[in-house]
């Protein structure tokens, strides 16, 4: 049984009980990110080759002789998976054509860390996304490069404290915002462009279910809890999931064709972004003041959002 | 012998590479390979055949393309040189790791610093290690044979490795030749379509690119170098195979009047003709010298060099590549190294030359050899440099 | 020779019976990696609270809880890492988390 189309209530029974990722992975406890896969493959369905990049979803699902994948599944290096997933596009696609293979849609996806995507992995996901390949790039963003030991990285959060970037006496954690893909993505021209969160599992399975459907490149930034990496307890990774939405730190929108549309309620007033930041030990060096800062740039790029909603028009 | 047309040799690559029926083309332009990678793109936009041209946006991404509709069971082939091929380091092992049978074109040039576009070894010498099985080309003739060929080395079923052909940048890319084409019809019959091990799709899901964990990765690595070094028994075939269809013999190794030579040069690429014809010079004024030619790097065709050397006193390797504070050109070292314990093996003289395009003419190759006679070591040297 | 897919070894040990490329043709056979020594504690439902919603289900990292029989989703303790999602997550607070015994 399929889905969740015209789903306007929340029953998380009724989403397909098909796993395309089994148990027995070795992610941490209350790992967001491999929840985050779990339902992104499930909004997916059948038909999907995946192309993934050297990261914690790679290293818990594949070692030799394991597999926790159930869909045709490659993994060749850090930076490529957006350039492998290219690949595989164009190969299944003149397979097809020239009838080496069998004459149905399979859709590829490449998915990446926030290392993989923003960083490292940059170049080949802009070269992919120019060109225009039939094909879903999914970023697992858990702020950090996590699977090496929880070094920062360009999607690291203002102020978070990560190996290289500690909260030391002189420089108190991350000095930069998070970089947003999601709207380098749309100056791309990606015709679909969505973020997401695990802790919203119709919204997201809803997102992938659209992406799938463009004939053409698709991006979705997934929000990815990590309670190893942020300090914090297994237990209330789906609420840090709703946390950071409500705050407005990590909104949950879609851009179609250019027109930018929140797909979360719109509360009159943000709450209070120091309820995401106080049970991370990530932030616990952040004193009032700090907090002060972070809640107006949130604010501020909130406002930036809203402003995009009301104005951009689709091209 | 069939009809001959002039032809640059890199455009005749592409030619070659386009008679091979093959499904996904991933290419960065880099000079001098450019002529390669255009002339592929004006065959498949001119919809000659029917192929898929990724014009992606580095080498590295040309290489992990490949390696994506490799997987995927489709035919593929890049080109690069150079810089470029230094790009892909980082992937070519993983290509070769994960028994994809990707064909590349690699134009030979210097390596940057400082750059320098013209020809030399330097560039595809550090991948020695990465596992590809390596063939070197003298003229277009062989530009266009060895490309076909290697697809049918690549894909069988007992050797599944990647291919690189080497083709002199300049030297031999740019150059006009006379060159004879088989026709669609011939490719077709010695090369079919390919039949993939395993295939990227949900009809049968694989998992490929898994991580080995320290108890498994030496008997990964052996069962990797094991089949690199079984590849030369299809090699041998292929080139047997071919010569049976077309009348063109390939070896391994090939020989120019050495048999009773007292010194033999010996060389890789397109500067074997120039040698040869050292060679028929040095005859005439009676010189007993003849010319070994290596046509495969990897798999080493270790026994083929020593049935060619045989009887030989001294062996001259021409390097065109360096390795900086080492025991002297990948050639040479890895001559020696094979050599080390045979008896009444030839003395090995290392002359570092033609590097970064710097042209080697007939009289270089008589200059070398008088300058070996002289040599009382076995250190390498770089001919011609100027003190 | 490439080794036939039906040859592949579950834990290669020689370097021969290694597959080509590392290639895995069992879909899924990390299941056969018991992750449930993980857990420091293990979730106990209440079945008298519970009210079937799936929110347990939908939110689990390891997949490991499932419908029985008569409805419930009872977590695989097979699998279960511990991490107490599923009790922080459950609406009518049906499901607790218990230290592991041994």
């Amino acid at each position: 049984m399929n889905t969740v189309q015209n789903f306007e209530i929340f029953a998380p029974k009724l989403v397909d009980r098909k796993e395309y990722f089994s148990a027995g992975h070795r992610a941490c406890q209350g790992c967001g990110e491999v929840l985050a896969l779990r339902l992104l493959l499930k909004g997916l369905g059948d038909d999907v080759v995946v192309a993934n990049a050297t990261g914690c979803m790679e290293i818990v699902s594949s070692a030799y002789p394991q597999t926790a994948w159930l869909n045709p599944y490659i993994h060749v290096a850090f930076e490529n998976a957006a350039a492998v997933g290219s690949g595989v596009e164009a190969g299944l696609k003149a397979l097809r054509r020239k009838k080496k293979i069998a004459d149905r849609d399979v859709k590829t996806i490449a998915i990446a860390g926030d290392g993989g995507t923003a960083d490292i992995g940059l170049q080949a996901l802009s070269g992919a996304m120019e060109r225009g390949h039939d094909m879903i790039f999914f970023c697992l963003d858990n702020e950090a490069y996590m699977n090496t030991g929880i070094q920062r990285s360009s999607a690291t959060p203002f102020m978070a404290a990560t190996t290289t970037s500690p909260a030391g006496i002189a420089i108190p954690g991350q000095r930069t915002g998070k970089k947003n893909v999601p709207e380098i993505m749309v100056a791309h021209k990606v015709p679909y462009v969505a973020t997401a969160c695990p802790s919203y599992p119709i919204d997201l399975i809803n997102k992938v279910k659209k992406a799938k459907a463009v004939k053409g490149p698709a991006y979705i930034h997934i929000f990815s809890m990590c309670p190893t990496g942020w300090r914090c307890a297994s237990e209330i990774t789906i609420k840090l999931g709703r946390l950071v939405v409500e705050t407005g730190v990590f909104p949950l929108y879609e851009v179609e064709n250019g027109k930018y549309r929140l797909t979360m309620e719109v509360p009159e007033k943000l709450r209070p972004v120091g309820d995401y930041l106080k049970p991370q030990g990530r932030f616990r060096h952040l004193k009032p003041s700090d907090i002060e800062t972070i809640q107006e740039r949130v604010n501020r790029e909130w406002e930036i959002l809203l402003n995009k909603v009301e104005c951009m028009q689709p091209w | 012998m069939g009809k001959r047309i002039g032809m640059e040799v890199g455009i005749a690559a592409a030619e070659a590479v386009a008679l091979c029926n093959i499904d996904v083309a991933a290419v960065y332009p880099i000079t001098p390979q450019s002529h390669i990678a255009e002339h592929m793109a004006d065959i498949i936009h001119d919809g000659r055949i029917d192929a898929e041209f990724i014009t992606v946006e580095s080498e590295h991404s040309s290489i992990s393309a490949c390696a994506g509709a490799s997987a995927t069971g489709a035919r593929v082939y890049t080109a690069t040189s150079s810089q470029g091929l230094m790009l892909m380091h980082e992937i070519l092992p993983i290509v070769s790791a994960m028994r994809l049978p990707v064909v590349m074109g690699n134009a030979n040039r210097a390596v940057s610093g400082p750059l320098n576009i013209w020809n030399d070894h330097g560039d595809i010498m550090p991948q020695r290690d990465s596992g590809w099985i390596c063939l070197f080309t003298e003229n277009g003739q062989e530009v266009i044979d060895l490309s076909i060929m290697a697809f049918k080395i690549a894909e069988d079923p007992e050797v599944m490795l990647p291919c690189v052909v080497n083709i002199d940048g300049f030297q031999l890319t740019h150059m006009i030749e006379p060159l004879e084409f088989p026709t669609q019809a011939q490719v077709n019959k010695f090369l079919p379509d390919r039949k993939p091990y395993a295939t990227l799709h949900p009809d049968n899901p694989v998992t490929m690119g898994c991580f080995n964990m320290p108890d498994i990765f030496t008997e990964t690595m052996k069962a990797k170098d094991t089949a690199l070094w079984n590849s030369k028994k299809t090699i041998v075939k292929v080139f047997s195979e071919w010569g049976k269809q077309f009348g063109r013999k390939y070896n391994v190794v090939e020989t120019y009047k050495a048999k009773d030579a007292e010194t033999l040069i010996l060389t890789m690429g397109s500067m074997g003709e120039t040698a040869s014809i050292a060679v028929d010079e040095m005859r005439k004024a009676g010189r007993k010298v003849g010319l070994v030619k290596l046509r495969l790097w990897r798999p080493f065709p270790v026994e083929e060099l020593r049935a060619a050397i045989k009887g030989a006193k001294t062996l001259i390797v021409m390097d065109r590549a360096i390795s900086f504070g080492g025991a002297g050109g990948p050639v040479a070292t890895e001559i020696k190294s094979f050599l080390f314990h045979d008896k009444g093996r030839p003395r090995i003289v290392d002359f570092l030359m033609g590097l970064g395009g710097r042209d080697v003419t007939v009289e270089d190759f008589i200059a070398m050899v008088e300058r070996a006679k002289k040599k009382k070591d076995e250190t390498y040297e770089y001919y011609g440099v100027r003190e | 020779m490439a080794k036939k897919k039906t040859e592949q070894k579950k834990w290669p040990e020689k370097w021969h019976e290694v597959t080509p490329g590392c290639m895995v043709f069992e879909p899924g056979n990390a299941a056969n990696y018991k992750t449930g020594s993980w857990k420091a504690q293990r979730p106990i439902l209440d079945k008298q609270k519970c009210i079937k919603c799936g929110i347990c289900y939908i939110f689990c990292p390891e997949a490991c809880i499932q419908e029985d029989a008569e409805g419930f989703f009872v977590a695989d303790l097979g699998y279960c890492k511990g991490c107490g999602i599923c009790a922080h997550e459950c609406w009518p607070g049906a499901i607790s988390m218990a230290e592991e015994v041994e």
